[in-house]
């Protein structure tokens, strides 16, 4: 699948299907700082993320 | 997973509450007018300033306060400070004018550099090097004159921020870390110790709410907004402080509203104490604000920083 990263503005490829959850342990992200969305949808971290989704992570931290 | 209320796909599930999109946007929008009512944030007879940069959380106080004032026929507008970082705040701003047109929301936007003479970016460098202050010190300093001198003349009587509950647990923290009490004092959801007709009351109608409920909101409410962390951000206490805080939450969910709730069972005693050791106002001898000393602490840093010796 095909993770953007919000935050550093970088796009990853992640080759296997996998919740949410264990995608942002892998990417060592904090699930309280981030919001995920699959092909443009929100969706919860205990989510199945499939193979060929397309998938952001958000940044909740904005501001200064 | 599927919503509490309804069997539509959930999008939100945190401390046992479960929504889907509209269930979550009613919830939102309820738990802010709920906020704003029970410690009495807006009255019938304010005029309100919305603070706005055109980031998540300003956009979420404008467009709920918006709810709030249109309901209850309460006049109110927005304004905007441009402090002058570069590809930063003109992202920021250009969201806010689209947000305000698209509402039919009156809006002002105030600069640094006419009310200074200089940007933010123009003396960080001297900030840094020269007064050892940070930007954040400096951006704060400025920010809180101005916003509070232009609702003024502008005529408000309440100045709504967009500060929510991350941003209270966080200075709530750092000022304990400090040892600075009397900081602490100044917080919750009407800001500030001191009554005075120059000061306008400040209100958070997010206090309550997650930086990650409000950015929910944002996209669900498909608001236009430059996510974008300042550039400066990495520079202050404040980054620190919100990274332990979000590892905290992490491992113990609810940390945050916990200290928050507990912090507001001793703020009232907090600001009988300080308000107590409170001196009189003196006025500042070159732009006659209230302040503490002769002159007040954003014509001291204008003087330290903008003025060109010759």
């Amino acid at each position: 699948m095909k993770v953007f990263i919000e935050k550093e503005n970088k796009e990853i490829e992640h080759p296997t299907a996998c919740t949410g959850l264990e995608l942002l342990q892998k990417l060592n992200i904090n699930p309280n700082t981030v919001l995920l969305m699959k092909n443009d949808e929100i969706v919860l971290a205990e989510d199945l993320l499939p193979e060929d989704a397309i998938v952001a992570i958000l940044s909740v931290v904005s501001g200064g | 997973m599927q919503c509490d209320q309804c069997e539509e796909r959930a999008v939100y599930n945190e401390l046992g509450k479960t929504y889907c999109k509209n269930h979550f946007l009613s919830y939102f929008e309820k738990k802010v007018e709920k906020t704003i009512k029970k410690y009495s944030l807006i009255q019938k007879n304010d005029k309100v300033c919305v603070a706005t940069s055109g980031g998540k959380d300003s956009l979420a106080a404008l467009y709920t306060t918006m709810l709030y004032c249109n309901e209850y026929k309460i006049p109110f507008f927005a304004l905007a400070i441009d402090e002058g970082i570069a590809a930063y705040r003109d992202h920021t701003l250009k969201d806010l004018k689209t947000f305000c047109d698209k509402y039919n929301i009156q809006f002002r936007v105030i600069s640094f550099k006419k009310a200074f003479g200089k940007t933010l970016d123009e003396v960080q460098n001297k900030a840094i090097t020269v007064l050892n202050k940070k930007p954040c010190t400096v951006c704060g300093i400025f920010r809180r004159t101005l916003l509070n001198r232009s609702a003024r003349e502008l005529g408000a009587t309440k100045l709504v921020t967009g500060h929510n509950l991350d941003d209270e647990s966080q200075s709530f923290l750092m000022n304990l870390l400090k040892g600075n009490m009397r900081h602490n004092a100044a917080l919750g959801p009407v800001s500030g110790l001191s009554e005075n007709e120059k000061f306008i009351t400040r209100v958070k109608p997010l206090y309550h709410m997650t930086e990650r409920e409000t950015r929910l909101f944002c996209v669900l409410r498909k608001f236009e907004v430059n996510f974008n962390e300042c550039p400066n951000i990495h520079l202050s206490f404040r980054a620190n402080v919100r990274d332990v805080l979000n590892e905290i939450e992490n491992k113990s969910p609810g940390a945050k509203h916990g200290m928050i709730n507990a912090f507001l069972e001793i703020l009232p005693e907090l600001k009988k104490k300080y308000r107590e050791e409170r001196k009189e106002f003196q006025y500042c001898k070159k732009c006659n604000d209230p302040c503490a000393g002769d002159i007040c602490n954003a014509c001291k840093q204008e003087a330290e920083l903008c003025k060109e010796v010759v």
